[in-house]
């Protein structure tokens, strides 16, 4: 297994250069700190999805910090990028989900818009929960696309964990209930239960997912304990309005980040942790069944400007 | 689909319409706010820069400032840029000449590749195609078994190998298409990221083996900056042919079509719009455009008075409007001019700010141009060059003729006076100069 910080990096090496090189260009032969330079890393910061917002928020503060003396200094620009990027990443703190032994079982729902990547991130959480010694349950509550519990049922046996499913087109609250009961009865510690992907904009399917939780609720109180929302790093501007849709149905407890071993950046989790207080928990970095990796805001960043 | 990117434009325009005149710093203001509206929608930062460029561009050569209807201007020039950008006319899918026509569809994970095979395969069988659906992607657990259940609800033959290597697969398929009579493949291949080399030779092996007549790079439209590497990445290796973009029926607001299309020049030919099987639309780039500014109302107003009425003939009009020579020969020549643009109330929802809600409390009487048109048309020739002739019996006799009332002729004709009387003033005072009709 890489190191962390490798695959981490090796997913972000794009983005990393595309930025550093980017501004790195813009600063070579230039000595000040122009309003052309302000806006050619305004931009970067755009092109790695951070909003229009969060990028001149970030312009903002570099201005105001960076007295006459510095501005003739190259590398007090990134170190002051690199701080702000860091300390709205910080506000929020969130560590990764750590299943309580008292809350038995510790059940973990798993929501996100279509193709993000909900089942792949289940059958790798359930890897990692394995790995640390925990008995987990898997709940397909994915009953409405074509071969899901298919997939999930693959991906549990991949991390050789139980699971609980039913006949296509059945009720997915009711699989959620049974899934719940299921590791109740067999004192397991971690439940993850699929749900459908979903445009968040489909009120009558956001209504179906509350009504997930609410049986989940129902059948266990204190649970769900953890409502992962899975969101594409390759996502846009939309991926704020997913995140308070989903957040308002669900009360999502955090974030996790895929695809980040492309070029995309998914740097809309800044607006995301800024407007939500929404911390991410993990990143997926790979197609294998280990590249889950906990967020550390701190690698995060390192690697974006390393 | 696109509702908030249409909605910010309205904000923009807004903002620039309450200005009777417009300066220069209106101008850079506005195209600020488009740039940020266009960024906010996820369009590319580049294909933005070089966006607001032209509209500036365009804007200081049309004049925009001293012309009377600035804000009219400034929207049509970013409708154009915008539906440039966005390509000319509706791309269908190319057919072979010969079956079995092939078509390949491309793209990242879980951007809808298996969906959209399934949506492609319903579409095409309505089209009373015989499709046959083939399952390459064996990389990822039951895509294949997704095929097959997609398949089973549409009734379209899936055949997929799991022991082989893909492109036998798409080999094994063609050859059972020829057998059974298929004339259309869809190939459903493997999700992956442009940047993963060796399942981009995996593409390449079945493009340069199979040779498909469509290779659709099918795209998230809900993806922001990275929409453009991506679509590079694979067009460089697969040079496809069509973009299709799915998950359209969400708010994203699409500004990936702008980009891939703006860097690609690949026609976009399907949006994806709905979890059902029948939720695929043909692309219109036209319509698209519309859609994004929300004021394609306004625009097509626009272009439809260009289209229809006959510039020599405002021309001719404008000279007797200056000399007061206005007749209801002219007038009905106006009705005329007006009714061929369509129904009135066609027109008032074109009127920006009067679609929807403002429409609902307002009814449009096309009856009132029909009920002018016969009073004219029931006077003679003379009656038309000179109403002033017309008196209380010649009244009764048009009354009589067009169906109307004496009180439905009386006004007509007060309204005809009061407009030459209009203009008459208008002529004293030189104030023709300074009010320029928009025909």
């Amino acid at each position: 297994m890489k190191s962390l910080v490798q695959k981490i990096r090796n997913g972000l090496s794009r983005t990393r250069s595309s930025l550093v090189d980017g501004i790195g260009k813009a600063i070579t032969g230039r000595v000040r700190l122009d309003e052309d330079l302000l806006e050619i890393i305004e931009e970067r910061l755009i092109a790695a999805d951070m909003g229009v917002n969060t990028a001149m928020a970030v312009i903002d503060v570099l201005r105001e910090k960076l007295d006459h003396r510095d501005r003739d200094d190259p590398s007090a620009v990134f170190d002051v990028i690199k701080d702000d990027l860091l300390q709205r990443l910080q506000r929020v703190n969130g560590a990764a989900t750590q299943p309580e032994a008292s809350e038995k079982p510790y059940v973990i729902m798993v929501v996100g818009v279509n193709g993000v990547g909900k089942t792949t991130t289940i059958g790798k959480l359930a890897h990692l929960y394995k790995m640390e010694g925990k008995s987990v349950i898997l709940g397909a509550a994915d009953t409405f696309r074509a071969a899901a519990q298919e997939q999930l049922a693959i991906w549990a046996e991949r991390a050789q964990v139980a699971l609980v499913r039913n006949k296509p087109g059945a009720d997915p609250a009711s699989v959620a209930f049974d899934t719940v009961s299921a590791a109740q009865s067999r004192g397991a510690d971690v439940v993850l239960i699929d749900t459908a992907g979903r445009l968040h904009t489909r009120s009558n399917l956001m209504e179906e997912l509350k009504k997930i939780r609410r049986v989940i609720e129902r059948k266990q109180p204190g649970a769900p304990h953890e409502v992962l929302l899975v969101l594409d790093a390759t996502t846009g501007q939309n991926g704020l309005a997913q995140a308070k849709q989903f957040h308002e149905a669900v009360q999502v407890t955090g974030i996790v980040l895929t695809k980040l071993d492309g070029t995309a950046k998914g740097g809309i989790v800044f607006a995301i942790q800024e407007e939500l207080q929404l911390p991410v928990l993990f990143v997926g970095v790979g197609e294998q069944i280990d590249d889950l990796q906990p967020f550390d805001p701190e690698t995060y960043v390192e690697a974006l400007f390393a | 689909m696109l509702q908030e990117l249409t909605e910010k434009f309205e904000g923009v325009f807004r903002k620039l319409k309450g200005h009777g005149k417009i300066t220069e710093k209106h101008v850079s203001e506005t195209l600020r706010d488009i740039r940020r509206v266009l960024l906010e929608a996820d369009v590319n930062y580049k294909v933005v820069k070089q966006f607001v460029a032209a509209v500036q561009e365009k804007a200081v050569g049309a004049d925009v400032i001293r012309s009377v209807t600035p804000a009219q201007q400034i929207i049509k020039i970013v409708h154009d840029e915008l539906a440039a950008l966005m390509g000319g006319s509706e791309t269908p899918i190319r057919m072979a000449n010969i079956p079995p026509t092939i078509i390949m569809a491309v793209g990242l994970q879980g951007s809808g590749k298996t969906t959209f095979c399934g949506k492609l395969a319903n579409k095409l069988k309505k089209q009373s195609k015989h499709p046959l659906l083939v399952g390459a992607d064996l990389q990822r657990p039951a895509a294949v078994e997704q095929l097959r259940v997609l398949g089973d609800q549409i009734g379209v033959a899936v055949y997929s190998d799991l022991n082989a290597r893909p492109v036998d697969v798409c080999k094994q398929g063609f050859k059972l298409a020829r057998e059974h009579g298929h004339d259309v493949i869809i190939l459903d291949t493997a999700g992956r990221l442009h940047v993963d080399d060796a399942l981009m030779d995996e593409l390449f092996e079945i493009k340069e083996t199979l040779k498909p007549h469509e290779i659709l790079f099918v795209a998230d439209g809900m993806t922001g900056q990275d929409a453009v590497n991506a679509a590079l990445a694979f067009q460089e290796r697969l040079d496809f042919t069509g973009v299709v973009l799915t998950k359209m029926d969400g708010d994203a607001r699409g500004g990936a079509a702008l980009s891939i299309k703006a860097v690609t020049q690949r026609p976009i030919k399907f949006i994806g719009v709905g979890e059902k099987l029948d939720a695929l639309e043909n692309f219109h780039p036209d319509r698209m455009a519309s859609r994004i500014l929300g004021m394609g109302d306004i625009v097509s107003l626009v272009e439809k008075a260009q289209e229809t009425i006959d510039q020599e003939k405002a021309r001719k009009l404008e000279k007797k409007l200056r000399r007061a020579e206005f007749t209801l020969e002219d007038f009905y020549e106006q009705i005329q001019q007006v009714k061929k643009m369509g129904p009135l109330s066609q027109l008032i929802g074109m009127m920006p700010g009067m679609g929807g809600k403002a429409l609902k409390n307002i009814e449009v009487d096309d009856r009132a141009l029909v009920r002018i048109e016969a009073i004219i048309n029931s006077m003679t020739p003379e009656e038309r060059r000179r109403p002033q002739i017309i008196n209380g019996s010649r009244r009764m006799r048009i009354a009589r003729g067009s169906g109307t009332s004496v009180q439905d002729v009386n006004r007509l004709l007060k309204q005809y006076f009061a407009m030459q009387k209009m203009f008459k003033q208008l002529n004293k005072k030189g104030l023709w100069n300074k009010l320029q009709l928009p025909l």
